[in-house]
């Protein structure tokens, strides 16, 4: 059937947030299939309330609303855009249930808009579990014994029923949020009442656990002539019992016979055909490895994490092609765009080995429960491509970026057998290095089978990489077994390690022997067919495929796996430097490794290297490609950090030089600089030993900002208000020593202002200047930031822009700079200088309508501003005001401490965009989340340093008919003040306390500021936590409060007649 | 033990001998499957071939002796990137290095089989020997004349259902397409491709059904020749050489393709309903499109090179189709439901 011709605009709903569950690979799905839109001529309406995507670029979309994510602000974009069509399974499952309210509640019917490709029967077959239960039993398709239930008390009877163990799912939710495995009734119980509450229609399943099985995914697609294809099958390492999130996943599958692939095919396309889905679906199955018993875990009737996956692991583009089918088109109407000749009506057959390992994020949350389990705890993810599997794990291994860089690791030798054991029945984040450690023990794979219930095949293949690097390696000659040893993915710096001898010593002795990385294509075809995909990965000892152009050509550093710090923000900026490169007629060559991403797409750049971003890695792609040099501005700290070894090795940096990066980031090089320009920094210097740290801080005075030098996201950040605290941050959260120092600095508690500019070694465009609403000590990342900054004063925007273009001149910036700036006691200070993109580049850009890498990426290439149309200074504010809003995964990590400090702890953002502030910050929250009541009862648990400046703001909420739940201390306090209070029990003085009111869902707004301390007994977090196991926003900040009272006193409200003389309460509506 | 493939042109290709340790020679031919190692190994239509697999990790899950398709091995070697020692699946019962080895197939492994496969696709079809010496050495050509002969049952098998009677007339029928006729209840006499049309006759058969096979379809004149004085008389339906002995046997004329179809993912389109399947194909050799008779027409062509991929006859029952469709089961539920429906009226 060809394309429809009676669609000509097409709404488009983004994902929102990054949130663990749900991150970048549906910036990518979203951006793939706008652009296949864009190629049938069709408008498109664009919404997400995420800033640092492509799709919400203007020459993605056509119509680009960053609006809250919630039906209402949906309804009102219908009625404005008048769409013909939604396509509803590209913005993940936001997308999917906002596109399924609207369709449920007759706003599309009413609106003429009609749902396109999958139809809403579809999509509620699929995700009401009872539906898809029932059409599972129609077709004859096994399933887990399972019911529904809507309380505790049914969930307890069915259990019983069934047999423990049970898994519990709460119905629609992302990365099966609030869900998990009970083996006791006392774990159901608690289990199940958070499931309840996390599931939007109050309902869970309770399903018998076939925990331990193996796990395979199936992404099936199928137009609207019931063509179906399989486009790729993958298989879980981490057998049932890890969610596939959380599960480190090879492609395609390794352990299967035919016999077995053909029965999951044949259920798949069964089951995609029941459900009557037009475009791409993902079908999970749990197998029984000792019999061929399988059962159907879960379906997804839209793009998924795993979709994204597989198109990155087979060059098969399926939001793409789902986008195409919703437009009409059938697989045999659409062009294969791998091999630019034949039809996406095909399957693509790999000759690789594609490895996904998670990244997770329990190097900043060290006190987290790291176990794993059904509910997803990673951030992101890297994906690997191999000849071997042994290469594609290693090269994984590699691309993580974590301090244990290789699979044997020395920090695990200390763990005692009893322990080891214990962890690797039970998984947690570092269960492979635990696999590699056991082998290196002698455990037996029998043994370690048993344990993990992982395959003996992957075993094996562990256990000969843990054989050969103990016990083959060590004995053998260099030259007789480099070569083997690179093959299965072995870094020169391991085989350093090795054999005693230096990284450069091993790479020069292979580079001698002629052993060097050769490069094969993704082509899909098994090399069958001609293919055009530039898309390329290592091997070794075999022909390399690369046909290198004479054009002059750029590497862009990407920025690897999504953690916190380290977002969707700096693959925006990658993406964008590498069409800047094609506008200048210079070749984009991109080297990442995060398949969620825009910047893997291998339609985005000239060439796409799918490579762990270390040094020698990178390297072997600029022996290959001969770049006129690297831009490392935009990777974040991953591509910054590889500026130092690639200038060592001769590769020219373009833009802001290595030696002024690292001018910023020492910090007595950067005194130095503060010096020579006379701006002013909070006191303070680097400690080299434990000594030297407190005797800094002794002099300074407490309270003090520790940190480690050079870490992103303010990695292990804090803020210490005493001697024994510091002691107890040096002994357990930093490492101190010589080539490690650790800065304290005085804190100050003021006003704290962002800016990024652009300097083209003369002249400083400042597109805009952001102020975050909390005050100084809660980390950039995690502030509420507003453009333009409102509360300044015009000396001191003066002297900010003063301050800017002295640092970005004297640091001879070529390309983007962010300074963050504290202004107290009407002084502006320094607080940090990164010569390089920042995470509020995509929003800044956005907000003032200035291509800000694209700027800095011609200026790498030697343009200037002027050239290029833009005077220097500061821009003029442009009629709106956009509030930056972080947003958290706490639901996803239990017991991490949700409070903010100088840490980053947000995994994503949304912006808030309107003409008047009150309103752009209630978008933000609305967009972030928060479910801001308009009546109700607020509890209230204020420290003691806090207690004066609270007051006003609870006497105001209580103006507005709040009702106040507090505990003794900050009840007396609201009694003195003449307010109404309620007295709530502290948990040491015993139940019902404030912890158990917040979970009997008695509160609708918590405020609660912080005491010091983060070990989890306190009272502050035990409430934090409550609140955010059972949804109950909560305010930690009271300069946030004071904006939330702010807004909430600008809703309009209800008052009787008679009342408007009286004063005092109104109630609100709600 | 160092081995290498030496291809006809003069090209070597280093490897490790694995298996059996020996020296074999064969078409190399180019299999893009990710799956089904034991079932090609086995399949009779690989008989005389080296097969070189593009996926890099092979033997993975062992062994099993229910998924031979014939009663051998077939392949005259097979030729891999890795070969994995360790095998693990609930119904192995030995190892692929064993497997060869004890059925004397030579095997080499630790091939840059991304590079042989393009070298293959550039240079069209070529004969290989797989040796542990690294001489170079004259590929004696081989008599293929007889392949089918050598598959080929040599007795008659009969195969009880309560479906219309079929003759199967065996070129070298893999186990899973006997399979997929005896689930849709076929009484089936599987026979001889030998057989004169006299003999085939007298079991009194509703259909006939031409299976697969290894080599030239015009090695088999004999078999031709019986077809051509069926048509008319009975249903007849045929699968990949059967498709072609088929067509030689309407009129049409075959050739050998420059890169044989091998492999698990062609995207074949039926012309009358616009259904698109991916299928399994297995085959060197072609229908040339313009000498098909007027009374037949295309019934199927590959969406990715354009090539004939099934025959219909205008007015009598007769049909074939050059992909494997055993390998789904919705494939292999409409074909077989077709020739079922034409044989019972």
């Amino acid at each position: 059937m060809p394309k429809r011709q009676d669609i000509k605009k097409v709404l488009v709903i983004g994902s929102g947030p990054i949130v663990i569950g749900q991150a970048a690979e549906f910036d990518y799905a979203g951006t793939q299939a706008c652009r296949a839109l864009k190629e049938e001529g069709v408008e498109i309406v664009l919404v997400n309330s995420n800033p640092a995507t492509i799709m919400t670029d203007e020459d993605i979309a056509d119509r680009i609303y960053i609006e809250p994510l919630t039906k209402e602000f949906l309804e009102e974009i219908i009625y404005t855009e008048k769409p013909q069509g939604l396509l509803p399974t590209l913005g993940g499952q936001v997308g999917l249930n906002l596109a399924k309210e609207l369709a449920e509640q007759g706003i599309l019917a009413r609106a003429g808009v009609e749902l396109l490709g999958t139809p809403l029967e579809a999509i509620q077959k699929a995700e009401d579990r009872e539906l898809f239960k029932q059409m599972l039993g129609k077709i004859d398709e096994p399933v887990p014994q399972s019911d529904i239930v809507g309380n505790v008390e049914a969930a307890v009877k069915l259990a019983e029923e069934i047999g423990y163990p049970v898994i519990v799912r709460p119905a629609y939710t992302l990365g099966g949020s609030g869900g998990g495995f009970a083996d006791t009734e006392t774990e159901l119980r608690d289990i199940a009442s958070k499931g309840l509450k996390s599931s939007p229609i109050n309902q869970i399943l309770i399903e018998k656990s076939v925990k331990g099985w193996k796990e395979f995914e199936y992404e099936v697609m199928r137009d609207s002539k019931d063509n179906c294809i399989i486009i790729c099958d993958m298989e879980n390492v981490d057998p049932v019992g890890v969610h596939t999130g959380d599960s480190i996943v090879v492609a395609p599958s390794q352990t299967l016979t035919t016999e077995e692939q053909k029965m999951l095919k044949d259920a798949s396309i069964k089951i995609i055909r029941a459900l009557g889905i037009q475009g791409g679906c993902n079908v999970q199955f749990a197998l029984n490895s000792d019999t061929k018993e399988y059962i159907v875990i879960e379906v997804n009737p839209r793009v998924s994490r795993s979709s994204a996956l597989a198109s990155k692991a087979t060059g098969f583009p399926i939001a793409k092609i789902t986008a195409k089918i919703a437009l009409g088109y059938t697989l045999d109407e659409i062009p294969n765009n791998v091999t630019g000749g034949t039809l996406a009506n095909y399957v693509p057959a790999l000759d690789y080995l594609v490895l996904k390992i998670p990244r997770w994020p329990f190097d900043k949350f060290t006190l987290a429960n790291r176990s794993l389990g059904s509910q997803m705890k990673a951030t992101g993810e890297v994906m690997a491509i191999g000849k071997t599997f042994e290469m594609a794990l290693q090269k994984g291994i590699h691309s993580l970026e974590l301090d244990t860089k290789e699979l044997l690791d020395k920090r695990f030798a200390d763990i005692d057998d009893y322990e080891l054991e214990r962890r690797l029945a039970k998984p947690d984040d570092e269960r492979l290095f635990l696999i590699g450690e056991a082998l290196r023990r002698g455990y037996s794979i029998e043994r370690l089978a048993f344990l993990t219930e992982i395959n003996k095949y992957f075993l094996n293949k562990i256990a000969g990489l843990v054989k050969l690097e103990t016990e083959i390696l060590p004995k053998a000659k260099v030259e007789d077994v480099i070569l083997e040893a690179k093959k299965l993915g072995f870094s020169d710096r391991k085989l350093a390690s090795i054999w005693g001898l230096s990284e450069q010593l091993i790479t020069d002795i292979r580079m001698d022997l002629g052993i060097e990385a050769s490069f094969k294509r993704v082509d899909t075809y098994g090399g069958e067919t001609n293919t055009v995909s530039p898309y390329y990965y290592s091997t070794y000892g075999e022909k390399d495929q690369v046909t290198v152009t004479n054009k002059d050509k750029v590497i862009v550093l990407g920025s690897g796996p999504i953690r916190i710090g380290q977002g969707i923000e700096f693959d925006y900026c990658c993406v964008h430097s590498a069409w800047a490169l094609q506008e200048e007629e210079i070749e984009a060559i991109v080297i990442n490794n995060n398949p969620e991403t825009v910047s893997t797409d291998f339609d985005t750049a000239d060439r796409l290297y799918f490579e762990p971003l270390t040094k020698e890695d990178v390297l072997n792609v600029i022996h290959k490609e001969k770049p006129l040099g690297v831009i490392v501005q935009f990777g974040g700290q991953t591509a910054i950090n590889l500026a130092k070894p690639l200038k060592e090795a001769g590769i020219k940096i373009l833009g802001t030089s290595m030696e002024d990066i690292d001018r910023a980031e020492d910090r007595e090089k950067f005194d130095a600089i503060l010096e020579a320009t006379g701006i002013k920094r909070p006191e303070g210097r680097a400690a080299r030993s434990a000594g030297e740290a407190k005797a800094i801080a002794d002099q300074l005075g407490f309270p003090v900002l520790v940190r480690p030098s050079y870490v992103l996201g303010g990695r292990a950040m804090e803020i210490i208000y005493s001697l024994e605290e510091l002691e107890d941050y040096l002994a357990t959260a930093v490492k101190v020593a010589p080539d490690h120092p650790v800065l304290v600095d005085r804190y100050l508690q003021g006003k704290e202002v962002e800016i990024d500019a652009i300097c083209d070694g003369q002249d400083i465009l400042i597109p805009g200047i952001m102020e975050h609403i909390e005050r100084a000590g809660v980390h950039s990342g995690d502030s509420t930031a507003r453009y333009p900054a409102l509360t300044l004063k015009e000396e001191e925007i003066a002297t900010l822009v003063d301050y800017t273009q002295r640092l970005a001149l004297a640091l001879n910036t070529k390309g983007l700079i962010n300074i963050q700036y504290v202004i107290a006691n009407g002084e502006v200070n320094v607080l940090e200088v990164n010569p390089r993109s920042s995470r509020t580049i995509p929003y800044l850009s956005k907000v003032t309508g200035v291509p800000m890498v694209k700027l800095a990426a011609k200026i790498m290439l030697g343009k200037t501003l002027r050239e290029m149309g833009y005077e220097p200074g500061l821009l003029p504010n442009r009629g709106l005001v956009a509030v930056k809003m972080p947003v958290f995964s706490f639901a996803k990590l239990i017991d991490v401490e949700t409070s903010l400090g100088p840490e980053m702890k947000s995994t994503g953002e949304v912006l808030g965009l309107d003409k008047n502030p009150t309103k752009a910050l209630y978008k933000a929250l609305l967009a972030a989340g928060y479910v801001i009541p308009r009546k109700g009862r607020i509890l209230a648990t204020i420290a003691d340093k806090d207690k004066k400046e609270a007051l006003p703001i609870l006497e105001r909420l209580d103006h507005l008919g709040f009702e106040l739940v507090a505990t003794r201390g900050t009840a007396q306090l609201l009694r003195e003040a003449g307010l109404k209070v309620e007295v709530v029990n502290k948990i040491k003085e015993g139940s019902p306390h404030v912890a158990d009111i917040i979970k009997e869902g008695k509160i609708d707004l918590v405020i609660n500021t912080l005491t010091k301390g983060k070990t989890p007994e306190r009272d502050g977090f035990r409430i934090r936590r409550a609140a955010v196991d059972f949804s109950v926003p909560c305010l930690t900040s009271l300069d946030l409060a004071v904006a939330v009272l702010e807004v909430l006193e600008s809703m309009i409200r209800v008052k009787a007649l008679q009342d408007y003389d009286k004063g005092g309460r109104t109630s609100g509506i709600s | 033990m160092a081995g290498v493939l030496i291809l006809e042109d003069g090209t070597c290709f280093p490897g490790n001998v694995f298996g059996y340790r020996g020296q074999s020679q064969g078409e190399v031919v180019i299999n893009t499957g990710i799956l089904g190692y034991q079932e090609i190994l086995t399949d009779p239509t690989y008989y005389g071939q080296i097969v070189v697999l593009t996926y890099p990790l092979i033997g993975n899950y062992g062994i099993n002796p229910s998924d031979n398709q014939g009663l051998k091995p077939y392949v005259q070697g097979l030729i891999v990137r890795e070969n994995c020692s360790y095998y693990n699946n609930w119904r192995a019962t030995g190892s692929l290095e064993n497997f060869l080895a004890s059925n004397g197939i030579v095997g080499l492994e630790g091939v840059d089989t991304r590079a042989l496969s393009r070298h293959i696709r550039a240079k069209g079809p070529l004969k290989g020997i797989i040796t542990s010496a690294s001489m170079s050495q004259a590929i004696i050509s081989r008599n293929t004349k007889n392949l089918v002969q050598e598959v080929t049952t040599q007795e008659v098998k009969y195969f009880p259902g309560s479906g219309p009677k079929v003759v199967v007339i065996d070129l070298g029928i893999k186990k899973d397409i006997l399979e997929a006729l005896k689930r849709k209840g076929f009484e089936i006499y599987l026979v001889p491709s030998w057989f004169s049309e006299e003999q085939i006759l007298a079991f009194n058969p509703q259909g006939i059904f031409l299976s697969n096979g290894p080599g030239d379809p015009k090695d088999v004149p004999e078999v031709i020749e019986v077809v051509k004085s069926l048509i008319g008389k009975l249903p007849i339906f045929g699968i990949a050489l059967g498709h072609q002995i088929i067509s030689l046997a309407l009129g049409a004329n075959t050739y050998k393709m420059k890169f044989g179809h091998r492999g698990v993912n062609y995207p074949v389109q039926d012309v009358l309903t616009k259904r698109v399947y991916i299928t399994s194909q297995n085959h060197g050799y072609e229908i040339e499109e313009a000498t098909l008779p007027q009374d037949v027409f295309v019934s199927h062509r590959n969406l990715n090179d354009g090539t004939m991929e099934g025959l219909r006859h205008k007015f009598l029952p007769i049909f074939s189709i050059q992909y494997h469709p055993e390998v789904s089961s919705e494939q292999e539920d409409l074909v077989f439901k077709e020739f079922h429906e034409v044989m019972v009226g």
